[in-house]
């Protein structure tokens, strides 16, 4: 272990930790609120724009994102906005799709009340459709949290920056403690994305939603 | 799009395409045979036990986040190079999917159904074999589904630890000669068509499997 | 009297608002060219009275229903509320001043049980004070304690309480309409009777006006001031229950209220309306010696060889047999269900009796909305209560006309 500590020092690792992170945050932010506002208006619009939204999302996924970065990378430049851009695209489908999805899938008796009771559209959305739907948008962003902090490591084995860099340095001189050097901290940076934004989904979801045990007695 | 794309390059490369393709079929039939040879059985075991499917979801869950880039390094420092550390790492991300998908589907046989297969007196193999994986197919498939589409795109990674497959192209030929767009294209297109024609051929052996789903479209 | 606004009475305090509703030759056609889903509807209804609207499946009766809050747009004619059409208003600001109560109730799953009934009064900007007062007395009007259930979710409720809490939350704003699309519909028979019973009290204490769509004519029997029978997008008759049952329009609505007229007659009578046995009401803790000597000297006649214990304030718990009150010094306290069937005094003959069949039982306690027993009911009470209606709806009752009625009601021949 005492190795791969020194291979992570040698190699600037906490530079390319702290890139790592920036890259991730940038797209996550973007993700979210492009995949957000696409999500609830596809909910919201037609069904045609949204069935090519949604087909183009999933379309999105079964391309390979180590092909996607890697051209986007070709296609551009090896900087730090280059990859963010990739990484933001790919980090779209997730929280689009679980926008969409929550949006859609509120209790139409509830939207149908709220109208009754005279909440104006946006009201609709703001107070009842959006509240019901964060625990999905949440798991959404955690999906896409979690898969941004992968992406980012193939942009830096690309040439991007960031821990990929490490991984790459240490594949191309066969130094297992390089690649370790660079493989622990992706890893734990994808743990801990996992972990921040488990428990945001979870401060998310309002309280009457965590319920699940109904009574039955009257 | 023509000078994107360097046609010459693949009319000279058409045997190395071909050969990068099969071997990308190979890692990813091997993965996706072993992942549903190890997935089916653990969810039927745990299918009904609380705890112990907690704790297989969450360690299949703990190995679906690791980022495929550490997960094959871990591999290569554990196993070297090769065709095998390559296909363990891509069937542990399939865990997650097919257990987890698998549990639901046979979770969700209804009970009415259940007892009247117990009232005719199958016994609990039978009921397994006849009621409820034939009833949890559909959600099997969808989780075998995800598992291969994804599959399929983090096998371009294999070539890192010298399994071969398209990673080829898009590793070998693209990214370390200066970035060369037109390989990186072309092991993409492959793959995302590759993704797709299994994902169709699963809704077809799925459709073909359960003709109970139909006749109830039909009638709906 | 069709085209004037029309006042409505004052009564009660002021803040229990209700209104005339007036539909003038409401349309809806969904395709230019298409049948039209609600075709030249015409009904008033006046201020405080529950309209319900019934017919089969596909009669257009919710369509009718969702174009008075304007959640559908009336293709032509006229809504007035008041002398107001409700085309000049702004439909959300429209639909504040209208309560709305739906089969699936919709409460909003993120908020508690308080907020919900708050939302209406806060998106009118009521004072918080204001608001938490009002939040406090509907829940107490519906049934609910305030204490227990404010802080409630949806999910901790069941489905009897969920629509309770839709009903105050409808009635958070003081809408002078109250529209219910099968309020009832999705809970089971022995808590959808209780809850019509409150609502029927409750629309006593707040006379608000309702339109109430069922497709269950024994429902509408027994809400209903007036009955609005609809196929097809038209109007079939409008009349009040008695005159439906006793003078149906045409074959259509004979077929649609059914063969049984007679016995669901049973729901036009009210329980309190008849004439019920004094109740042999012996309390708690009373000396069994008081009670023997009430019966010795005539003031009450056990029935049955049996008497009825009551809690100190009159709440039924059980049958004594006579003959015990000889061996016991007081009265013992016992547990309350020995005494079932226990009738609601505002249910109607045809739910009494059907809760005697069901519990096997002579004779029930009938209470009043305190849970306090005013007397008995049995079989030969009802048969006698529902003789004396059944002449009445055939000999006072005149036939359905217009002038009685609504002008300009499609189909209201009798």
């Amino acid at each position: 272990m005492g190795a791969v500590w020194d291979a992570f020092q040698a190699n600037d690792g906490w530079g390319q930790t702290w890139t790592h992170i920036k890259l991730s945050v940038t797209a996550l932010a973007m993700a979210t609120a492009v995949g957000l506002v696409l999500g609830v208006l596809c909910a919201k619009v037609g069904r045609v724009a949204a069935f090519l939204v949604v087909t183009v999302s999933n379309l999105g996924r079964t391309v390979p994102t180590f092909a996607i970065i890697a051209l986007i990378l070709a296609l551009t430049s090896l900087g730090f906005w280059p990859a963010v851009l990739g990484l933001f695209l790919l980090g779209i489908p997730p929280i689009l799709l679980n926008s969409y999805t929550g949006v859609r899938e509120v209790d139409p008796g509830i939207v149908e009340a709220s109208r009754g009771m005279g909440f104006r559209p946006l009201q609709v959305l703001g107070r009842v459709e959006l509240p019901i739907a964060m625990p999905l948008v949440f798991a959404g962003i955690r999906t896409s949290a979690v898969q941004i902090v992968a992406t980012a490591a193939l942009a830096g084995l690309v040439g991007a920056g960031g821990l990929g860099v490490i991984v790459s340095s240490g594949l191309s001189n066969n130094q297992d403690d390089v690649i370790l050097a660079g493989a622990i901290p992706i890893t734990i940076l994808a743990a801990l994305a996992e972990l921040v934004f488990g428990g945001a989904e979870r401060l998310a979801t309002p309280r009457g939603l965590r319920i699940t045990r109904r009574p039955v007695i009257e | 799009m023509a000078e994107l794309v360097k046609w010459s390059w693949v009319e000279n490369n058409l045997d190395d395409i071909q050969q990068a393709s099969i071997e990308h079929l190979q890692l990813v039939g091997a993965a996706m045979g072993i992942a549903i040879a190890v997935s089916i059985p653990i969810a039927i075991l745990v299918r009904r036990r609380r705890i112990p499917y907690i704790a297989v979801n969450t360690v299949s869950g703990a190995l679906y986040t690791i980022p495929s880039l550490a997960m094959f390094a871990f591999l290569l420092s554990w196993f070297g190079i090769g065709f095998e550390p390559a296909v363990i790492a891509l069937a542990v991300y399939c865990l997650q999917l097919i257990i987890r998908n698998t549990v639901v589907g046979l979770r969700g046989v209804s009970g009415p159904v259940q007892e009247a297969a117990r009232g005719m007196g199958l016994t609990r193999r039978q009921r397994l074999l006849k009621v409820e994986l034939p009833l949890a197919l559909p959600a099997i498939f969808a989780g075998i589904r995800l598992a291969v589409v994804s599959t399929v795109g983090i096998a371009t990674i294999a070539v890192y630890i010298g399994a071969g497959g398209l990673g080829v192209l898009i590793v070998n030929d693209g990214i370390q000669r200066g970035l060369f767009v037109t390989p990186i294209l072309v092991g993409a297109v492959i793959a995302t068509v590759m993704a797709l024609v299994f994902d169709f051929l699963l809704v077809l052996l799925e459709r073909a499997l359960t003709p109970w789903q139909r006749a109830r479209a039909g009638t709906a | 009297m069709a085209g004037e606004p029309t006042r409505a009475p004052v009564e009660g305090p002021a803040r229990h608002r209700a209104g005339v509703l007036e539909l003038r030759d409401v349309t809806k056609r969904y395709s230019r060219d298409g049948r039209a889903a609600v075709d030249h509807l015409s009904l008033t209804v006046p201020a405080g009275e529950v309209c319900v609207l019934i017919g089969p499946s596909g009669c257009g009766k919710t369509t009718a229903l969702k174009m008075i809050n304007r959640l559908i747009e009336p293709s032509e004619g006229e809504i007035l509320i008041d002398g107001h059409s409700v085309r000049e208003r702004n439909p959300s600001k429209l639909r504040r001043e209208i309560g709305y109560v739906i089969q699936q109730v919709g409460l909003l799953p993120h908020l508690t049980v308080s907020a919900n009934v708050a939302t209406v009064p806060r998106l009118l900007g009521w004072e918080k004070e204001r608001t938490r007062v009002r939040v406090r007395e509907l829940l107490e009007l519906v049934g609910l304690d305030p204490d227990e259930f404010s802080g409630r979710y949806p999910a901790q409720l069941s489905g009897g309480q969920q629509q309770r809490v839709g009903l105050a939350r409808a009635l958070a704003g003081d809408p002078p309409v109250m529209l219910m699309d099968e309020p009832f519909s999705a809970v089971d028979p022995i808590t959808r009777e209780r809850l019509q019973n409150d609502f029927l009290r409750l629309h006593r204490a707040v006379a608000k006006t309702v339109v109430f769509v069922t497709h269950d004519i024994d429902e509408a029997v027994k809400m209903g001031d007036r009955i609005a029978l609809m196929r097809e997008g038209h109007l079939v008759q409008y009349a009040t229950p008695a005159e439906l049952l006793a003078q149906p329009a045409d074959d259509f609505v004979a077929d649609f209220v059914g063969a049984d007229r007679a016995l669901k007659s049973l729901s036009l009578t009210r329980v309190e309306e008849i004439t019920l046995i004094p109740a042999p009401l012996v309390h708690v803790g009373e000396p069994a010696l008081d009670a023997r000597a009430r019966i010795d000297r005539g003031e009450m006649v056990p029935i049955t060889d049996h008497v009825l214990v009551v809690t100190e304030d009159d709440r039924p718990l059980d049958w004594l047999p006579v003959g015990r009150l000889d061996d016991l010094e007081q009265i013992p306290p016992s547990a309350p269900g020995g005494a079932e069937p226990v009738i609601d005094q505002v249910t109607t003959l045809r739910d009494a009796l059907s809760a005697l069949f069901e519990a096997n039982a002579a004779y029930g306690p009938v209470v009043d909305d305190q849970g306090r027993c005013v007397g008995l009911i049995g079989a030969p009470e009802i048969s006698a209560g529902f003789r004396r209606a059944a002449g009445v709806s055939t000999v006072e009752v005149p036939p359905s006309t217009p002038a009685t009625l609504d002008a300009g009601t499609g189909g209201g021949g009798g």
